[in-house]
């Protein structure tokens, strides 16, 4: 989807072009079109069997392929080589709020509701199966998450992605795939076949949090290699500033979650009164 | 009637006295954090995003506490949705914890944070001591009142359990 040939005569970030065609565009608008008609007759699929699917739900997905369309294939791909802060906010879609919206429009719950019963059931018993369960984990996600955003910002990983289109594609599924399952184990808005305590998901959220701050402020002070300071320093602080804005919701669900499970029942409160 | 009410007020108000006490401390905490970040950094740039003569465990420690006070901003906002609920907030002790929470948070950045880590200054190019002086003091003072207010409200429950 990305030409990428083009990076090799770069001296850095600064000195690349991307030869854009519009087949590329083509291609992958197509494809986002098609993920987001298929979703549609899912949903309709369910609304046969199940209460009618809520309309916000598809607004998210709308918006979620949006946020992951407009980095990869839209003029966010284009400009984000040699532009390190367009390439932040380009993180921050495919990241963060892609995944969050996609999240909240439940993708996993259709799936199983729209598909034939036998694929459901084969659904729901990889999603339970072990090794699912470890990478579930919030501990292992937010590593993976975090963790693979060090990995990418502090060695020569950035470069060599400029370099090889193979790379490019890994990072770029790893940034999303990472970022989806660490928000789907520290929100349950989906399936989520393994639970983890309110109290585990907030302590490991507030260091995934601090993580993601720190590399920030790593960033601004240390561009990685082939940027521009400026660049490096407007970036780093994109990432931080909008990176709060994002685990702001998430801090708001996981909160908000543990208030509607914390709420006083009415048989215990009869109870103490007639204590 | 309105005897009956106040008197389950009082009961579970001393039943949550301790979730009184942590609403307040994490709300504390976080407001400091947001008045830190909104007054000294975005509207007077006295603060800089990071002078870069920080040492790596400076930056750790800036980015933990950023991070916990992000997230106690919020938690405890629901604390207190769930002290309401009950029927158990205790507006005194409440306070406490704020003055206690905010106040260490702010000794905390001043001493370890700027004095001792020299992650970041209040201010820059002026003479540093005035500031840190009212800085330090204010935190201090908030400390005191705080303990106060949480030992006096706690001697309250206790007298009147007895």
């Amino acid at each position: 989807m990305v030409s990428n040939h083009s990076f090799d005569h770069g001296a850095g970030m600064s000195g690349a072009s991307v030869s854009w065609t519009s087949w590329d565009l083509f291609i992958g608008g197509l494809i986002f079109a098609f993920l987001i008609l298929l979703y549609m007759v899912a949903a309709r699929v369910s609304n046969r069997n199940y209460r009618t699917w809520p309309v916000y739900r598809y607004l998210c997905w709308v918006a979620g392929m949006l946020c992951v369309g407009l980095p990869l294939i839209g003029p966010l791909a284009r400009l984000a080589p040699t532009n390190f802060t367009i390439h932040m906010l380009g993180h921050l879609l495919l990241g963060m709020l892609g995944p969050l919206l996609i999240a909240f429009s439940t993708p996993m719950t259709l799936l199983l509701r729209s598909t034939p019963l036998l694929f459901a059931r084969r659904i729901a018993r990889l999603l339970k199966s072990k090794p699912a369960q470890i990478v579930a984990h919030p501990a292992v996600a937010a590593l993976l998450n975090i963790g693979g955003l060090w990995v990418l910002y502090t060695t020569g990983l950035f470069m060599d992605m400029h370099h090889s289109l193979l790379l490019h594609i890994v990072v770029h599924f790893h940034v999303f795939a990472a970022g989806y399952i660490f928000t789907v184990s520290m929100i349950y808005v989906d399936v989520a076949p393994h639970r983890h305590s309110f109290q585990a998901r907030a302590i490991i959220l507030v260091i995934a949090i601090a993580g993601h701050g720190i590399l920030s402020k790593y960033i601004y002070a240390h561009p990685p290699d082939g940027v521009p300071s400026e660049q490096a320093k407007l970036g780093g602080m994109l990432m931080y500033y909008g990176g709060d804005a994002i685990e702001l919701i998430l801090v708001f669900w996981l909160c908000m979650q543990w208030y509607k499970s914390a709420r006083p029942r009415p048989a215990a409160s009869i109870l103490q009164a007639l204590d | 009637m309105k005897s009956t009410k106040s008197k389950e007020h009082q009961l579970q108000r001393r039943r949550y006295s301790a979730r009184n006490l942590w609403a307040g401390i994490l709300f504390g905490l976080g407001l400091v954090g947001f008045i830190d970040e909104v007054v000294f950094h975005q509207l007077l740039h006295w603060h800089h995003f990071y002078d870069k003569s920080t040492s790596d465990i400076g930056l750790v420690s800036d980015g933990l506490f950023h991070a916990f006070s992000w997230f106690a901003t919020i938690g405890s906002s629901f604390m207190l949705a769930d002290l309401h609920r009950r029927n158990a907030f205790w507006l005194k002790r409440w306070i406490g914890g704020i003055l206690l929470g905010g106040g260490a948070f702010q000794l905390y950045d001043g001493i370890i944070q700027h004095k001792w880590m020299r992650l970041h200054q209040i201010r820059y190019n002026v003479d540093i001591r005035p500031y840190d002086w009212i800085w330090n003091l204010i935190a201090a003072g908030m400390i005191i009142v705080g303990v106060i207010l949480i030992v006096r409200t706690q001697n309250r429950a206790l007298s009147r359990e007895a």
